[in-house]
């Protein structure tokens, strides 16, 4: 098997009294979308922000291909590969989708007090990128505002991949999507993942973690009931943990032991 | 790379003039400095009909354009500011505070330009820079923050002047020390002299009766306005530093994720902010020979309304340098052409009133239109 690019080791995070992680164990090997499930205030987007350096682990141990790291900022993760699209997009709706696709790492022309920002290659590979994305832009100097919700996602995705990302985090990407959009980024996850890269699918809804999910793994009150391999899992049984694992019993055998 | 974009925009060919049209008008809908000149044709019509003719004249746009660029001058760092999502309402309080400071420097500590521009310019960006750790650390809103400065700096230059004259609140003789400074031609007077004369001498100019120039040249700080903008529009546009300040008003969250230096950014705008104040306090100063309590009152509205009629949202992340630069024009024609017409000059206020009202709902209107929210 091949080796994880990233392995989350017994993570707990506790904001004063509370205690949004109690022990979190979770990895992600590249080409593969590995979904995390859980049912509201589970832990779902906390335990991702420790992954993307947004927040500090109270405990816990994080290993970035073999090596153990800890993440001050976002920057320090993103440097090490791991890129997150936020529940919340990290996309900027006033500006346009080029700007928004460059946002932090602009591309430069000329040099010393001419240096510059190179709009004119910011605006053709941000339309080239999303054209592989399967989203044809009128303009890349459109603002963001005038997209739709999914294929906003797909900027933010798109942009994750062109900076070279590792591993992508999702972050509830199709929460507030309709059908067709959800569909295109499913088939944007897919594209993503056959690219090498390993994706963290965060979601409660099972049947969209079931049609492009390769493990899968349960988070209930800051705890993993489990992962499980794609094909050793029903839809009905992956709900059944959702909700908070009535049936316990009769799905450990399924998740392999590892409770 | 143009080849390339011609290509990719020829793949989908479909040659609608029509659409391409409605596409132009829709591109010029969405830039922000659109209502400034908008709002500039319309006073510049109004005051062409009203006003006396000579208010269009040479002399008379030089006698508008200057307060223009007084003002302009500190509604660039007020929008930049303003874009980078924070207010600085102790701007117009800080160019009396620098205006005293520089006033100090040059007659009671006799310093030359050379040190005391730079002295002035670093206790305005020092005190920028205290604006912007206090708005960051407590997360206040910089309105309120700066609001508190605008009491502490206007009472600190009245004690200051009082303290550095003995008790006066006006501050004189800074003409005669500054006399023949090597650095005064960059900061006081008339640039382009000899081009104004040798325009004049062949008759393309007005002239007085002796053949010289009735306008001597353009003040100086109509150059430092135009250069500033010109500076400040290329940064927005064209610099990473520019995509930052946009990143930072727009979304802060989103932009710290993104990797942007959301921190550094909002302190170098503060700074900046401060130092156009600063600069303003130079020129006016030097220009007045003198400095007082007064000096810069209520130009921190003044110069917040010229960036707003410029497109700046008050929510942050959108606006423009060019259009504080027509917002700023449009303070100096109303402001002076009023004294051309019959009208009451009191209607000042009514008519910058206005003009910010329309301006916030015009604004307001085009950020639904490019954010397509409904
Ligand atoms: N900054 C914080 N301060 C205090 N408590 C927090 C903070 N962030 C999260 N929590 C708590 O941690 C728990 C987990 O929250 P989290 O946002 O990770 O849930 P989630 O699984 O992402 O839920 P959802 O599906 O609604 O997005 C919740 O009980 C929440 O109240
Ligand atoms: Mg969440």
């Amino acid at each position: 098997m091949t080796q994880p690019i990233i392995e989350m080791r017994s993570i707990e995070k506790n904001y004063g009294n509370i205690v949004a992680l109690a022990g979190v164990s979770f990895d992600v090997r590249p080409g593969e979308c590995h979904c995390l499930l859980g049912d509201n205030g589970a832990g779902k987007s906390t335990f991702i922000k420790t992954m993307s350096g947004v927040v500090q682990p109270t405990r816990g141990q994080i290993v970035v291909e073999g090596r153990p790291m800890s993440f001050q900022s976002p920057r320090d993760a993103m440097n090490a590969g791991i890129a997150t699209v936020y529940q919340d997009l990290a996309m900027i709706p006033l500006m346009s989708v080029a700007r928004n696709f460059f946002m932090g790492r602009e591309p430069t022309t000329g040099w010393g007090p001419f240096k510059r920002f190179d709009v004119e290659r910011a605006n053709s590979v941000t339309m080239a990128e999303m054209k592989k994305m399967g989203i044809n832009l009128r303009e890349a100097d459109q603002a963001v505002g005038t997209l739709s919700g999914g294929e906003r996602q797909t900027v933010a995705i798109a942009r994750a991949v062109h900076f070279g990302a590792k591993v992508l985090i999702l972050d509830e990407p199709t929460s507030a999507l309709g059908v067709r959009q959800t569909a295109n980024v499913l088939s944007t996850i897919d594209r993503v993942r056959k690219q090498g890269v390993g994706v963290v699918f965060i979601t409660h809804n099972v049947r969209h973690a079931m049609a492009v999910g390769d493990r899968f793994t349960v988070l209930n009150r800051g705890k993993t009931l489990g992962t499980s391999q794609r094909g050793e899992i029903t839809p009905d049984q992956l709900q059944d943990l959702m909700a908070g694992g009535q049936e316990m019993a009769q799905l450990e055998a399924s998740l392999g032991g590892t409770v | 790379m143009t080849m390339e974009r011609a290509q990719m925009s020829s793949v989908p060919a479909t040659p609608d003039e029509r659409l391409r049209q409605v596409s132009f008008l829709s591109r010029l809908m969405k830039r922000p400095e659109l209502g400034a000149v908008a709002g500039l044709i319309l006073v510049v019509a109004f005051f062409a009909v009203t006003a006396d003719p000579a208010m269009f004249s040479l002399a008379g746009v030089i006698n508008f354009l200057t307060p223009a660029a007084q003002l302009g001058i500190l509604a660039l760092g007020a929008s930049l500011l303003m874009i980078g999502g924070e207010f600085d309402l102790s701007l117009g309080s800080m160019v009396a505070f620098a205006g005293l400071i520089f006033g100090v420097a040059v007659t009671v500590t006799g310093w030359p330009l050379i040190l005391a521009i730079p002295a002035t310019l670093l206790v305005a960006a020092l005190l920028g820079a205290v604006n912007a750790q206090i708005v960051l650390r407590t997360a206040l809103p910089s309105f309120i923050v700066t609001l508190a400065g605008l009491f502490i700096l206007r009472g600190l230059s009245l004690v200051g002047l009082k303290w550095a004259t003995g008790g006066s609140t006006q501050l004189r003789g800074v003409s005669d020390v500054v006399e023949g400074d090597w650095l005064l031609p960059f900061f006081s007077g008339d640039a382009f002299e000899g081009l104004f004369a040798w325009l004049a001498a062949r008759g393309w100019i007005e002239t007085f009766g002796n053949g010289s120039a009735k306008v001597p040249g353009v003040p100086v700080e109509i150059v430092w306005f135009v250069l500033l903008t010109a500076v400040a529009t290329w940064v927005l546009l064209r610099t990473p530093a520019g995509n930052w300040i946009f990143a930072s008003g727009g979304d802060k969250t989103a932009a710290i994720n993104s990797g942007v230096p959301v921190r550094k950014v909002k302190v170098a705008l503060f700074v900046l902010t401060a130092c156009c104040a600063a600069l303003v306090a130079i020129i006016t100063v030097l220009d007045a020979g003198s400095t007082d309590a007064r000096r810069g009152f209520q130009k921190e509205f003044e110069a917040i309304i010229a960036a707003v009629i410029g497109g700046a949202l008050l929510t942050g992340g959108y606006g423009s340098a060019v259009g504080a630069f027509f917002g700023s024009i449009i303070f100096g024609v109303v402001m002076i052409g009023l004294s051309y017409t019959n009208i009451d000059q009191d209607w000042y206020q009514v008519f910058l009133g206005s003009m910010l009202l329309v301006a916030v709902i015009f604004n307001n209107a085009i950020r639904k239109r490019v954010t397509g929210e409904r």
